[in-house]
This record gives structure tokens, C-alpha cells and sequence, in this order.
């Protein structure tokens, strides 16, 4: 007897795990090819694609094989439509491909051509950032990433009267004298029942006063009372901060082209995308800067050609003032500021050495300066901030090409003491 | 029992359920076995989805296997080929097993289903369980639990010895599952339980063997035995099973890595009859769910759209493009296959003169006799070499190319003519010959006095050379098996040697 099984509804994906095997023996390849994706997309897009696609080199299964150039061979073919026996046929030229050699079910000299692995994007973000770490993640973070929130409970009899649930103390107490009404009502029922049939006179003055009573007890029953009260229970719920926000300051001066504007979007693209994987809300903050600081969105950030002498203090001052204003201390707050290092004054370098010290450090996990430029002179930028680079959660970097972004970046956030990301 | 209409009704309606599986199963069964005469296994035709489908796909259609990195490797490939279009999955597959079981796509019509349950339900099914290699090689009855008791194996292994070792091992018995092959020795039937046993048992014995003493023994000394035949070859006979030889004889392997050999020898072993019968098997599956479906329609079941469908499917299956086409990628087996078993049913029912004098047996003989005859005994180069008729050959215009090494053109070797005919046969069967594309390499001698080291020869056949970097590859493999040096010599037909690897 047969039998008919459906198995759609089973578990599919019986191959995951050889998926995976076969995932880590390309791994080196995947890692490669990986910085080159990165591409000029807009920084939110560039990770929301879903797949990514990864080219690897076919893996070879190697077996005792012919070498198909050797020997002297006959196949078979169908179909001939024009040839007699002895006709003879120029052999194609090396590399054409032709009857001698084709792709085929029983042709077992088949070759095997490059390919693509489509990764999903958590199998992407995890070759792309396996290794890194936010360097001072547990220093600061333990603390604080976890923070509480007060959760309603259902109700207690006791409490502070700011809590009082009016409506079900209402209800209770509705109840409760609705209930007593009713027990009254009918006391007084009976007792004027048996006043009409008694006749005794003693009886009936006990009777009257006993009326009077209840009658009494009737229009006192308190509106509220101590049972009556329901307060608000609210409990303790810890909740971990998911959300950080990443402050992108960038030098528009005359001196950042394309290029270095290139460069930087690309190094803000991976910060973000690793932000991102560290957090469930990760928010963009836009300040550009010249001769004065300005917040902006993602666009002009990038595209605008403003352009002045630079002074740098000032955006940092802003990027201060919106943290206050806007961001409580459950935010993480990270901060990349990208510049060729060109400076009004030196004046200037050092007052930003000084904000960056004691008012924007205190208050966020880390900030990274990236320098982009190939002069050898260092800038008075990079001087004064180098000042404070043994700093724990500050680090700066000289980037002067697109293949120094990764290993930069890399650098900037390599595990450190078995630190681990997530 | 339901009557005539009632089928008909289910069965031209494009939309299958349940129900229509069941009486598409019980009533392809019953002309199976009644004007078919076939034999099969009870069956397990499973619904499944495009995603299980390339999962059965990656296992080369086993419901379990072992984990490996390159059945994920075949699943990204298929993957990739089949969302971009370039490949379609085919409608079933079906595993050589007992019950047998065979997976149907869900999005196929109720056509399809009938011709998919007839294809692999009848044809392939009765050809796994009649065919003499099948029925001699294989064991039907034991091959899902043996893979469960594989699976178990190697996980256990990961576990205790790491998965990259576990991994060198099988990446070593994939390299040589051609050399796993007995090609003339019929294999033992072991299932899961009785497997499990035998390890047990060798766990004990070695148990009791094992003394502290002998580790005491002062180091190089040698063995009276091993010292004396200096004269005396090892071994005697040249063992073209590479790996039974590794698993039974290499002297420094633990003995979960044997265990793993004989692993990927057992697999190798039940995947062998299927390589050799590729045309024969797709051939008569076709041939089984041509006659049966169009038995559906003599009798009533189905309609004329059902047939129009079903003939528009069937032609499909048998496209053969010619040569010279975009398309072509090879001699398709169904096509071939079918043609060869519908034509000795033509040379039986109405012979020509011709067939008289290539096929006087087939003469007057029962079709269906013949045909079961033929499906039992051949195997894909004996059945063309047998059964390839002058027609067949003309109607597919067959012709040989002949590709020689030292000149710079091809030859038409023979066409679909008088001449021809006996040639273009012998060519194809030689073609579907094993020998012809795995190359023959054989254990000829092991070095047991001094450096255990390993001989291979390669005997070169019409000239053709060993590809030198897969066989390089390869013979790493063996070394990292054998775990001493390996030697290959490639020697021709005089005995002299061409070429020598070394690993």
C-alpha cells in the first residue's frame, strides 16, 4: 500500500547546516570581497538590501581525472544534418569551446564556473564585523545599557494618593454601598412589616426607635472608605537601551573635494552599519562645518558645495548643545568627525582639544577623528587632538585612499581583551 | 472502488488534492501491475516544496546524509542557477529504497502529478527493484537507516575529534569515491543495527587485546613475519578499490577514520548502479508513464485537455536538441532511452526486414516480455550495445566525431548509414562504458619493509593522460589517508611508465 505524506509544512532548510559548513570554507574569500560593497548608496540603504551577493571561486572536488586534451576520442552526437563519414572539421581555437568539449548530463568533464554566495544581511554583518568590538563597551557600558522602567502591575490597597485609581475606587465603592442600600432597605422592610402588625405599645416605640436607626445608618453610609481605595501598582522592569545616536561632523571647507568627502561618507557608512548591528534604533546627526556649524540632513551633508575658512570649535559646541537638548543619558552617543585638518588657528585646534576633553567625552561611549589627507606635515588639528589620543574611548586615524578605510576602521574597532561585540 | 466518472472529474480538474493523489496513485498502481505486469516496491510519495526539493537536491535525493561542506556547496549552486532561471527543478525525484520514495513538487498540475506518480512511482520504482545491478549492488531495504546510522557516526565523531579532522577524512573519500567501487565483488548487506553490532564487536575485541605490556616493546624492533618475505608482494593482487584497500590496510589510521572510509565506500557503492543506468532507468520510466497514462485515456479517465497537457509534458522530457543548437548539452537519456525500449516493442509487434536481420531473438517474441527481459539484465553500455537499432540511430541522426590528440581536425568517424550503424552503436556503448571515463588506477605494491609507502599505476587507455592537477590533488588525498608517501606511475599499454606523481 502506498503512502502520501505531505511535507511541505516540515521544516525546511534541511541544508542549513552544510550552508554553513560551506560558508566557512569560503570564508577568506567572503571576507575579501566584502569592503569592495560597500558602495556609494545612501549610508541608510547600504545595509537595508537584504542580500548581498559575494562572487567565490568554484571549490574544487578533486578526482582522478582525464585530461580531456589527451588521447584520441570518438563521441557521439545527434542530429547531423550535413556531414558524411571522413569529412573532417577544423578543431576551434583554444578557449572557444565547440563540439569537443561542452557542458553536458553525461559529459563527465564538466567544468565549473565562478559564482555567486547570496548572503543575508545578518550572515553579511557578520563576516563584515566579526572581529570588531566597540573598544570601551564594557567600561562604560555595562553600567549603564541597561535601564528601568516602571511597568504597571495591577492594583494595591496601599499607597500614595497620587496613585489612587480613581475609576475602580469609584466602582468599589459603588459596590459597596449599592450592597449596603440593599441590606438596609430591607431591614427597614421587615421592622415597618411587623410595626403594622404589632399592636403592643412598648413594641412599637422599639420598633419606631429601631426604624430610626437603620434610617439613620442609611444616610450616613460613607461615599468612600478605607476598603474602597485602589492605587496603581507599578513594578521595576528592566529594560536595555537599544537606541544610539552617531554624530557625523564633517569639514566642508574649500579643501574637502570629492574625494575626501568620498572618504568620509564611506567611513560614516560603516560606522553606521555597525552601529546598527549593536543597536535596535541607531539615529543620525548631521553637522557640517565651516566658518560655523550647522546641522543638516543626509543630502546636503554629502552633496552641498557651501564652502568657507574653517573653523572647527564651533560644531562641536553644537554637537554638545543637541546631545542636551535632545538626547538623555539612555542614548549611546558616538561621535566621527572627518576633516583634511586644516584649521583657522591654532587657537581654534586647541579649544577643540579642550571641548573634545572635558565636555563631549564625559558625555558620550567614543568618538574617532579621521584625518584625510596624504601631506606629511601633521595639521594643528591633528597635533592638539593627539594630545588626548591615549584617551580610552578617543582614537585618530589618517586615512588618504578608499583601501585605507577598512583596515582604519578595523583598527579603530578591534576587539580588545576578548571584548565582544552585540 | 470509484466509478469511471467520478475519476475523470478529479483528474481534469488542474487543482490536486488528497484525494486525487490517492486515486491517481491506486489506479496507476493497478494498470501498472495489470498491463505492465510490474513489480515494485510499496511506495512513499512525499508533497514537498522548490526550497525541499533543492535540499533533496544537495543530498543527491537522500532523505539524510552525512554533514558536509559540499552538499551546502551543491545547494548554493542550484540555488543560484535556479532563481536566476537558468535551471528548472524537475518535477520528482525518487530514492532507491524500500518502501521507495519519491518527492512530487506541489505546484505541479494534477497532469503532471499522474505523470510524475506513473514516471516515478512505476517506471523508476519497478526499475530499482528489478534490475540485476540494482538488485545486486544495492540494498533497497537498508540504505535510509544505514544514512541515519552515517549521520549519527560522523556527528559523534565531530563531536570527539573535531569537526576539520572529520572533514580532511570525508574531503579524502570524496576525492577517491570513483576508486570506492567494487566493480565485480558483490558488496555485503549491512543495515544500521547490524552495523552498530559489528562496531560493538570490534570495540570488545579490541578491548581485550589490549595489554599495557606491548607498549613497553623496545622501538624498532621488528616482527619475525615482516622480516622474512622479503621475496613475498603485497598485495598479491592488483586492488582497484582504492579505498577498501586504505580502509583495510593503511597501517597508522585510527580506527574511526576507518569507519568513516567505510562510509563513503558504502555510499559510493549504492550511487555505482545508478551512474550505469542512467539511459536504461530514464528510459524506462518514460517508457512506463507513456503507456499508462495513454491507457488512461483508452479506458476513459481522462480527456482531451489532459492528454493535450500531458503530451505537451512528455514531449518536453524527450526534447533532444540537435548539435549544432544553443541548447544542446549531450545526448538526453530520456530520449535515448525511450526511443531504444519503444522500438524493440516495434521489432516485436511488426518487425521490418531489417530487424530481421539485426534482432532475429526479438522476432515474434512477447513486447512485454522482451521489454521486462531487457529492463532486468542490461545495464546502460550493454543495453546499447545490444539494443541500438539502425532506426533509432537514423531517426536521431547519430554520427561520431572523431577527436585525436595529434591532428587539428576532427574526423566524422561514421553516420547514420549502412556503414555506420555498427560503429555509431559500439562508439555510444563505449561512451556509457565506466572505464572510458574513470580513469583506471589500481594498488599495485606497498612498500612494507622500509617507508610503507603506497604504489598506484594508471594504465592509459586510448592514449589519454591523467589530468595533472587533479590527479595531484587526489593523490594528497591518499597520502593524507594512507598517511605515509604515495607513488603513481602512469604506464601505457607496453608496461612503460609515462608519467609519475608523487605525494
Amino acid at each position: 500500500m502506498s503512502h502520501i505524506i505531505d511535507r511541505r509544512k516540515n521544516d525546511k532548510g534541511k541544508s542549513t547546516g552544510n550552508r554553513q559548513k560551506f560558508l566557512k570554507r569560503v570564508e577568506g574569500q567572503i571576507r575579501k570581497a566584502i569592503p569592495d560593497i560597500i558602495s556609494q548608496e545612501s549610508i541608510k540603504d547600504s545595509h537595508t538590501g537584504g542580500n548581498v551577493k559575494v562572487p567565490v571561486r568554484g571549490l574544487d572536488e578533486p578526482s582522478f581525472q582525464h585530461d580531456p586534451k589527451t588521447g584520441k576520442k570518438q563521441i557521439v552526437r545527434p542530429g547531423n544534418d550535413r556531414f558524411n563519414e571522413g569529412d573532417r572539421i577544423p578543431k576551434p581555437k583554444e578557449g572557444e569551446g565547440g563540439m569537443g568539449r561542452q557542458k553536458g548530463s553525461n559529459n563527465p568533464e564538466v567544468t565549473e564556473d565562478e559564482f555567486t554566495v547570496v548572503l543575508s544581511r545578518e550572515e553579511f554583518l557578520k563576516y563584515f564585523f566579526d572581529d570588531l568590538a566597540l573598544p570601551n563597551l564594557v567600561k562604560k557600558l555595562m553600567a549603564s545599557t541597561e535601564t528601568f522602567e516602571m511597568k504597571r502591575a495591577g492594583y494595591t490597597r496601599d499607597s500614595v494618593p497620587s496613585r489612587l485609581n480613581i475609576k475602580s475606587t469609584f466602582q468599589q465603592s459603588l459596590g459597596r454601598r449599592l450592597a449596603l442600600k440593599g441590606f438596609l432597605d430591607k431591614k427597614l422592610k421587615n421592622l415597618e412589616e411587623q410595626l403594622a402588625n404589632s399592636t403592643h405599645p412598648n413594641e412599637i416605640a422599639a420598633l419606631k426607635e429601631e426604624i430610626e436607626k437603620v434610617k439613620r445608618q442609611a444616610t450616613t453610609v460613607p461615599f468612600f472608605e478605607d476598603i474602597d481605595m485602589k492605587f496603581n501598582n507599578f513594578e521595576r522592569v528592566v529594560i536595555p537601551v537599544t537606541s544610539a545616536v552617531m554624530f557625523c561632523i564633517m569639514d566642508v571647507s574649500g579643501s574637502m573635494g570629492f574625494h575626501e568627502k568620498d572618504i568620509s561618507k564611506r567611513f560614516f557608512t560603516l560606522l553606521y552599519i555597525f552601529l546598527t548591528r549593536l543597536y535596535k534604533n541607531v539615529e543620525l546627526v548631521f553637522i557640517r562645518h565651516h566658518t560655523e556649524a550647522k546641522e543638516v540632513n543626509e543630502e546636503e551633508f554629502f552633496n552641498s558645495r557651501e564652502s568657507g575658512g574653517t573653523v572647527v570649535a564651533p560644531s562641536l559646541k553644537l554637537m554638545h548643545q543637541i546631545i542636551r537638548t535632545r538626547y538623555d543619558e539612555s542614548w549611546n552617543v558616538y561621535c566621527c568627525q572627518a576633516s583634511d585638518g586644516d584649521v583657522w588657528s591654532k587657537q581654534d585646534a586647541m579649544e577643540c582639544k579642550n571641548l573634545v576633553q572635558e565636555t563631549i567625552l564625559p558625555a558620550i561611549q567614543y568618538m574617532a577623528y579621521i584625518e584625510i589627507n596624504n601631506r606629511t606635515k601633521q595639521s594643528d588639528l591633528w597635533q592638539a587632538y593627539n594630545q588626548i589620543s591615549n584617551d580610552e574611548n578617543f582614537a585618530i586615524r589618517h586615512i588618504n585612499e578608499v583601501f585605507d578605510i577598512w583596515p582604519v576602521f578595523q583598527g579603530l574597532f578591534r576587539k580588545r581583551n576578548g571584548v565582544k561585540a552585540g | 472502488m470509484m466509478d469511471k466518472e467520478k475519476y475523470r472529474a478529479m483528474f481534469c480538474n488542474p487543482n490536486w488534492d488528497y484525494a486525487t493523489l490517492e486515486a491517481a496513485d491506486e489506479i496507476t498502481s493497478r494498470i501498472g501491475k495489470e498491463y505492465l505486469k510490474l513489480k515494485t516496491y510499496p511506495n512513499q510519495i512525499e508533497i514537498v516544496t522548490s526550497e525541499q526539493m533543492l535540499d533533496a537536491y544537495a543530498l543527491t535525493g537522500l532523505p539524510t546524509s552525512y554533514p558536509h561542506w559540499k552538499f551546502g556547496k551543491d545547494f548554493v549552486l542550484n540555488q543560484n542557477n535556479y532563481t536566476k532561471g537558468r535551471m528548472g527543478l524537475s518535477y520528482e525525484m525518487v530514492i532507491n529504497s524500500n518502501p521507495c520514495i519519491s518527492y512530487n513538487m506541489e505546484n505541479n498540475s494534477t497532469c503532471m502529478m499522474l505523470l510524475v506518480i506513473a514516471h516515478a512511482c512505476q517506471g523508476h520504482n519497478a526499475f530499482f527493484r528489478n534490475n540485476y545491478l540494482f538488485r545486486e549492488w544495492t540494498s533497497a531495504g537498508t540504505i535510509v537507516d544505514y544514512m541515519v546510522f552515517a549521520r549519527d557516526f560522523i556527528l559523534k565523531c565531530e563531536e570527539e575529534f573535531g569537526e576539520e579532522e572529520v572533514e580532511n577524512v570525508l574531503d579524502a573519500c570524496h576525492a577517491l569515491m570513483n576508486q570506492g567501487v567494487d566493480n565485480y565483488k558483490k558488496p555485503f548487506r549491512l543495515s544500521s543495527v547490524e552495523e552498530n553490532e559489528r562496531l560493538k564487536k570490534l570495540i570488545a575485541i579490541k578491548r581485550e587485546n589490549f595489554n599495557e605490556l606491548w607498549k613497553t616493546l623496545p622501538t624498532g624492533l621488528k616482527l619475525p613475519e615482516a622480516t622474512s618475505g622479503e621475496d613475498q608482494k603485497f598485495p598479491k593482487e592488483p586492488e582497484e578499490n582504492i579505498l577498501y584497500f586504505i580502509e583495510k590496510f593503511a597501517p597508522a589510521l585510527p580506527a574511526w577514520k576507518r569507519e568513516i572510509i567505510r562510509i563513503g565506500r558504502k555510499v559510493a557503492q549504492y550511487f555505482y548502479p545508478q551512474g550505469a543506468t542512467k539511459v536504461m532507468n530514464e528510459g524506462f520510466a518514460t517508457f512506463t508513464h507513456y503507456h499508462i497514462i495513454n491507457k488512461l485515456f483508452e479506458e476513459g479517465y481522462v480527456n482531451d485537455g489532459f492528454m493535450l497537457e500531458f503530451l505537451k509534458s512528455h514531449s518536453g522530457v524527450l526534447y533532444q536538441p540537435e548539435y549544432n543548437s544553443k541548447y544542446y548539452s549531450g545526448l538526453n537519456p530520456y530520449t535515448l532511452g525511450f526511443n531504444i525500449f519503444m522500438d524493440i516493442k516495434r521489432i516485436c509487434l511488426s518487425p521490418t526486414k531489417e530487424d530481421k536481420q539485426w534482432f532475429p531473438d526479438l522476432i515474434g517474441k512477447d513486447w512485454l516480455e522482451q521489454v521486462h527481459y531487457v529492463m532486468e539484465n542490461f545495464r546502460d553500455d550493454s543495453f546499447i550495445l545490444q539494443y541500438l537499432s539502425p532506426k533509432v540511430i537514423r531517426n536521431m541522426k547519430l554520427f561520431t566525431i572523431v577527436d585525436n590528440e595529434q591532428e587539428n581536425e576532427y574526423e566524422i568517424g561514421a553516420i547514420h548509414n549502412e556503414r555506420g550503424y555498427k560503429k555509431i552503436r559500439e562508439q555510444l556503448s563505449n561512451q556509457y562504458d565506466r572505464s572510458s571515463y574513470v580513469p583506471n588506477i589500481q594498488v599495485t605494491k606497498v612498500d612494507q619493509h622500509q617507508t610503507s609507502k603506497l604504489y598506484l599505476t594508471h594504465t592509459i587507455q586510448k592514449d589519454r593522460k591523467l589530468d595533472i592537477e587533479s590527479t595531484q590533488e587526489t593523490l594528497e588525498h591518499i597520502r593524507y589517508l594512507w598517511g605515509f608517501p604515495v607513488e603513481l606511475h602512469s604506464k601505457n599499454k607496453l608496461g612503460i611508465n609515462e608519467n609519475t606523481f608523487e605525494a
